[in-house]
């Protein structure tokens, strides 16, 4: 298969010598969006590698294929051009294993705090076969995760009555609670205030610290990638590639205190300079 | 006006409404009399609805139930129908033309037609209350599935769901406010549908009780099947509009 053949000319290049297998693989990944590849080529020759239970953050400027990259991996966007392994295996349909959350909590209005954070387990095999059955080992699960993100009370309450991070938090439980070996996550904070964002950084990484699944965060926020992540990508604009690669050793659990250290700065300027911005970035162009 | 007048006020505004709109038609036969066979003042209506109860109970009655016979079908076929045509973009393009071109064709046009086939009487009122009726529904139920938010359907495609399960967990809930404001409007339409109807082809029926009473210069009475139909409407939209309260509240934020 030629995906296979470029993904061993990748791993030969590119593989740091000290790394284990790599989880999640993506090489000389493309895509072009439009049915017959006349649209806007979103993604060109990008490589990245993610090894098990590491937390990734990807950053660039506006539009560069940051949330396209999301989609790639969870399999709901196919790539025009490369492969994407993950665990070895190629990704050609959605996966099962993947918990997702995105900028709009989209929480199910219809449904409690509670009902929101159970909905993965009435969905993913094998829970759903036995849901009913396990219906209140599953609530007292959900409760524990709710509380856990500093939401006990808050169980019947409804989207609309929660506040915007609060809702976040729901979506985070909920993308969590079936257990998923990879975390993604599109800017989740990004339409927060700064207080509760730092707040959310610490539940997040909290929760990482306990369950090391891998994490996948895009966000243009320099900030919370230095705190979140272990390794940063910076990708270029369209069509997106990675220009730069940090490894954040910074020591965990990291607190808002380390913001103001200068390492952490230096990350932060070393991160800013590989970010190219040729035309002033019209804001919001990559949702 | 301090907080609770004004919450009375709020309470009371429908009545008052309506009450002072048949003051004011009551006052304004009397003032300028206006004969009766031209426009009978409300208590002239009364009057011919009370003397003939029995004969527009008996017609009303019937209107009813042809009415909720077209409602009914119009529920469980405008909702497949919107729940086919809103999950499939493909089913959709492909219908689009021919249901606006079959909303657009005047249904009254149709009776004739439907009483040759089926000849006089309940079954083409039903059929035209149900053709009036089913195609708001389906309308809004196919959009309440096809504007689904992109996120939600892919946090349930990302946990391996099927069409069918991104349907009854996110596609329906979703629709059900859509639904009942349609039923709300269905409901209206689906009476019109069956009046229209019977006054063109029927020997039973408030339509035809019309028909026959404004033949007959008994203009009175045919004001009091009129105020009887549209009570009848205002009592089946309340009856709608307490089942959207009851099955689709989450969609009513409340203010806390």
């Amino acid at each position: 298969m030629a995906g296979e053949q470029t993904m061993g000319n990748v791993q030969a290049i590119r593989k740091p010598a000290e790394s284990p297998e790599p989880f999640i693989q993506l090489s000389d990944v493309g895509l072009r969006y439009g049915e017959s590849g006349e649209g806007v080529e979103a993604l060109r020759g990008l490589s990245l590698e993610i090894a098990k239970g590491e937390f990734t953050a990807v950053v660039g400027p506006s539009g560069c294929g940051k949330s396209t990259l999301m989609r790639l991996i969870s399999g709901l966007t196919p790539s025009s051009a490369g492969g994407v392994l993950i665990d070895g295996k190629r990704v050609d349909r959605p996966l099962k294993t993947v918990g997702m959350a995105f900028q709009n909590s989209a929480l199910l209005p219809w449904r409690t705090a509670l009902e929101n954070v159970l909905l993965p387990l009435e969905v993913v095999q094998p829970h759903r076969r036995d849901f009913r059955r396990n219906k209140a080992r599953h609530a007292e699960q959900a409760r524990a995760m709710l509380a856990k993100v500093g939401l006990n009370g808050a169980e019947g309450l409804y989207g609309w009555e929660l506040s915007g991070g609060m809702q976040q938090r729901v979506s985070l439980c909920r993308a969590l609670i079936h257990e998923p070996e990879i975390l993604l996550l599109d800017e989740p904070f990004g339409a927060l205030d700064a207080f509760t964002r730092e707040e959310l950084w610490d539940t997040l990484q909290q929760l990482w610290l306990e369950r090391r699944f891998t994490a996948l965060l895009v966000t243009h926020d320099l900030p919370e990638a230095v705190y979140l992540a272990d390794s940063v990508h910076v990708i270029s604009e369209r069509p997106g590639h990675v220009v730069h690669t940090s490894h954040i050793d910074l020591p965990r659990p990291r607190t808002p205190e380390i913001c103001f250290t200068p390492r952490f700065t230096e990350y932060i300027h070393e991160l800013r300079s590989h970010i190219q911005r040729k035309t002033p970035a019209i804001a919001g162009a990559s949702q | 006006m301090n907080r609770h007048t004004a919450a009375v006020m709020n309470k009371l505004s429908p009545w008052l409404a309506t009450l002072g709109f048949f003051l004011i038609w009551e006052a304004s036969c009397r003032v300028f009399s206006i004969p009766t066979f031209v426009l009978p003042a409300p208590s002239d209506a009364l009057a011919a609805l009370i003397k003939d109860f029995d004969g527009i109970w008996f017609n009303a009655r019937h209107t009813l139930f042809t009415t909720l016979c077209g409602f009914a079908v119009a529920i469980v076929f405008g909702l497949l129908l919107g729940i086919v045509v809103g999950a499939s973009s493909a089913v959709y393009r492909a219908l689009n033309p021919l249901l606006v071109g079959f909303n657009s064709v005047p249904k009254v046009a149709l009776v004739p037609i439907l009483v040759l086939w089926f000849g006089i009487g309940t079954v083409p009122a039903i059929i035209t209350a149900f053709l009036v009726a089913f195609f708001p529904i389906t309308v809004n139920v196919a959009t309440g599935i096809a504007t689904m938010e992109p996120e939600l359907r892919d946090v349930l495609r990302s946990l391996g769901a099927g069409r069918i399960a991104i349907l009854t967990k996110v596609g329906l809930p979703r629709s059900l406010p859509y639904f009942f404001a349609s039923l709300k409007v269905a409901i209206t339409l689906a009476f019109v549908g069956a009046v229209i109807s019977e006054t063109v082809a029927s020997n039973v029926g408030i339509g035809y009780l019309m028909m026959s009473a404004s033949a007959t210069f008994l203009v009175p009475l045919v004001f009091a099947a009129l105020l009887v139909i549209a009570a009848m409407g205002v009592v089946m939209y309340g009856i709608t509009a307490l089942l959207e309260k009851r099955y689709a509240g989450w969609a009513m934020r409340k203010r806390r």
